[in-house]
């Protein structure tokens, strides 16, 4: 996102600053930027925190939980459910990576919704991050169902029970989909996260301009924060609950 | 024209699709509500798929939006 620098009404930088970068260890590899930024920064501080929090809670191994404890329990138990219906018994060797990409993205996108802006990073705001994501999963989705199912894979884009004659037409616009699925599933987070932060930004903008008047859009922007971590958790749900029925696509065919 | 104003005149259009995604939520939504108040029972099962159809409908409004900023900062 190249926002340029050009000031807007009032003098203050454009919305889309906030997705700017810095740099906090400056690493050159052969004319290429490998630099540590705030965005691999808090890419680790994801890994590290759902980490820390899994092993630290379930230390104890109450039968009767603690808080935190039930808090891990909770969230396996909730991802662990969301398998078992999307995907059935067979999705279980699955569960491991699924539940990763669940903690990952809803830690990620909450620690976006931090304030001190320069500093902190959501880092699921950036395309080639969710992308990444979803090609994982799209890859691994169809590898899986070429492993398991061979050629007869192929069979998934005409669907049974449609007439004969359809298929120049179903085919191509089944293929079609088929391979839009990365690109809406990673837009889809991309843009839920940037759109909502670059709001934000609008919104205290206006915030800062009205003067007195201020308050009005204060009050949206307390509205507006409680909906981004809202759209945070629904987002990271949604992104698991796809990839979820997209194992499912792959496992049992239809 | 200014580059300044064909970029905003882009933006307004843009989000014109938002209307659609209006008619889609709303219609996700009452849909939702005339299923729970026919069979209350059924609340905890409907929701997570309404809630799920919501997303999805917004994703798009998302796109719209998108669009909107990259014509707007980019």
């Amino acid at each position: 996102m190249a926002g340029s620098s050009a000031p807007t009404e009032g003098g203050f930088p454009s919305p889309v600053e906030q997705f700017h970068l810095l740099e906090m260890i400056n690493i050159d590899v052969a004319g290429l930027n490998l630099s540590f930024t705030t965005s691999a920064f808090y890419m680790m501080a994801t890994a590290v925190l759902v980490g820390v929090f899994l092993v630290q809670s379930m230390k104890g191994r109450h039968l009767v939980p603690t808080r935190l404890q039930s808090m891990a329990e909770l969230s396996y138990e909730f991802v662990a459910g969301m398998v078992r219906e999307n995907v059935g018994s067979e999705g279980r060797p699955y569960f491991p990576f699924i539940f990763s990409l669940f903690m990952f993205i809803l830690v990620g996108n909450l620690f976006g919704m931090l304030p001190f802006g320069h500093y902190t990073y959501t880092f699921t705001s950036q395309i080639i991050v969710t992308f990444a994501m979803a090609m994982a999963v799209f890859i691994g989705v169809t590898v899986i169902a070429l492993m398991k199912h061979g050629l007869h894979f192929f069979s998934f884009f005409f669907p049974s029970g449609a007439p004969v004659y359809m298929a120049p037409l179903l085919i191509p616009i089944e293929i079609l989909s088929y391979l839009s699925r990365p690109v809406s599933l990673s837009v889809r987070l991309f843009a839920n996260m940037m759109a909502g932060h670059t709001m934000m930004k609008v919104f205290g903008t206006f915030v800062v301009l009205l003067g007195a008047f201020g308050v009005a859009p204060m009050v949206v922007l307390v509205a507006l924060t409680g909906f981004e971590i809202l759209v945070a958790v629904l987002q990271a749900y949604v992104f698991t609950i796809l990839t979820c029925i997209y194992l499912n696509d792959a496992l049992h065919l239809h | 024209m200014d580059v300044e104003a064909a970029k905003m005149i882009g933006a307004g259009i843009a989000v014109i699709a938002l209307m659609g995604v209006g008619v889609g939520i709303g219609n996700i939504f009452s849909t939702l509500i005339a299923s729970i108040a026919r069979n209350p029972a059924a609340r905890g099962e409907v929701f997570g798929i309404g809630i799920l159809g919501f997303a999805l409908t917004e994703a798009v409004a998302l796109f719209a939006l998108l669009i909107a900023f990259l014509i707007l900062f980019a």
